[in-house]
């Protein structure tokens, strides 16, 4: 029998990510919990004033989500790369786009979508109003997909240095703003009745963007630092 | 199959080994020996095409089985479901069902008793096994064997020689690495002594 298809191939590449993730799930909660505890913090520190709250509520849940996701993504693809695993998905003629994409797709499922699936429960917490919990839940839709997209480009930048994490986020961070600009102007423009599609648009527009190109320049990415 | 000719690679603007050439047709075994740190890994992570020669040409039909000191082993995975992920991504030789021929091959190198125990379990003989147990459902012609040896016990290396001894006999080749107290048994071989291009190694073997 000759090489799988590259479609077999990341089939279980993505059955193997959800086992290891089964396996390993009091790593996969500790983002998740860190998310909760920051977005609780806020009502301590700064007041639980509701109408204040309600105010900053958008703009807590998503800082509070773009470092759930970094505190994720150093192990994106570290395992792999101590254990040799990379080394031998790489020289097995896979292309390496599409094994990033499936890493991508992996971490996405397992530590984007439970912050969407949260993100109703820190609404309640902050106190947003009804129209602005909604679009909150859709800018994270949208937008954590694309966190977990470049995030993967300074994963694999960061794999080959032994304390990559504090570098990882200094590279991402920056990738996130106009991310971050977008969702909580889309969540303020609902709560005071203004049209929002505009905003959502733009994010859209930006997750195929980086849906199409960020496979690639990880795959770029991990190749140099494996040499 | 493979052939090298004035290959060098220069790391930190020194040669790791000395320039080298040699070529391997159907069935030969060439065994790399040297001292450690004279650049054995470098040269089969760049027969590989993991690292980019700075000199010379490395001409080779397709893509080679590299078996480096890394096992690509995940902790979190029992040898079984290992095995599986590797045939299901590399691919396999023979086309029944895959559970069968990971069964079989796990019992072929001997891991039949901790088929079912996670990754982190093993001992470093047992890793080393699992790692080796891709040489048997992989397709590719050219094996590049990173001190194949190291680890295993006597039964072991006497499987390594039987693999081998069936992978040169169906038209495969090897390239394999030594430091020196292991060596392929009863094999007809050629030899490549590598010299580490290290000026502070001249000085200290002078």
């Amino acid at each position: 029998m000759s090489r799988p298809t590259a479609s077999t191939a990341f089939l279980a590449l993505l059955r193997r990510d959800f086992l290891l993730a089964y396996r390993r799930r009091a790593e996969l909660l500790q983002p998740l919990v860190f998310l909760l505890v920051v977005t609780s913090l806020f009502p301590l520190g700064v007041g639980p004033s509701p109408q204040l709250l309600a105010s900053i509520a958008a703009g807590v849940i998503w800082i509070a989500a773009l470092l759930a996701t970094v505190l994720s993504l150093d192990s994106l693809f570290r395992s792999d790369y101590e254990d040799g695993t990379l080394e031998q998905m790489v020289l097995s003629g896979q292309p390496l786009a599409m094994i990033a994409l499936a890493r991508i797709v992996a971490h996405w499922m397992v530590a984007g979508l439970p912050i969407v699936l949260l993100s109703p429960l820190l609404a309640l917490w902050m106190n947003l109003p009804q129209e602005g919990t909604v679009v909150l839940i859709k800018s994270l839709a949208i937008g954590t997909p694309v966190l977990s997209l470049l995030g993967a480009i300074g994963g694999a930048l960061t794999v080959s240095l032994k304390r990559g994490g504090q570098l990882l986020s200094l590279l991402v961070f920056p990738l996130y703003v106009p991310i971050l600009i977008l969702a909580t102007s889309a969540v303020s423009s609902a709560i005071s009745g203004l049209p929002y599609s505009g905003q959502l648009g733009l994010m859209l527009a930006g997750m195929i963007a980086a849906l199409t190109l960020a496979p690639f320049a990880t795959a770029a990415a991990l190749k140099l630092s494996l040499s | 199959m493979l052939s090298v000719s004035e290959l060098s690679f220069e790391r930190y603007f020194e040669r790791v080994f000395e320039p080298v050439s040699f070529s391997l047709g159907v069935g030969s075994l060439l065994l790399v020996t040297g001292a450690n740190g004279c650049g054995k890994t470098t040269l089969l992570r760049l027969l590989a095409g993991l690292l980019e020669p700075s000199e010379g040409e490395i001409r080779r039909q397709r893509h080679p089985l590299y078996a480096g000191h890394d096992p690509a082993i995940k902790d979190d995975l029992s040898v079984t479901e290992n095995i599986r992920f590797m045939m299901d991504f590399m691919g396999r030789r023979h086309s029944g069902p895959a559970a069968d021929e990971g069964q079989r091959i796990i019992n072929i190198v001997g891991l039949a008793p901790v088929a079912q125990q996670q990754g982190r379990t093993l001992s470093a003989g047992q890793r080393k096994r699992c790692s080796l147990a891709r040489l048997l459902f992989c397709t590719e012609a050219l094996w590049l064997l990173d001190e194949p040896y190291s680890n295993l016990d006597h039964e072991g290396i006497v499987m390594l020689d039987k693999m081998l001894r069936a992978h040169l006999d169906t038209g495969g080749a090897c390239v394999m690495t030594t430091h020196g107290s292991l060596r392929p048994e009863g094999f007809e071989l050629q030899e490549c002594r590598l010299i580490s291009g290290r000026h502070q190694d001249y000085w200290n073997a002078a």
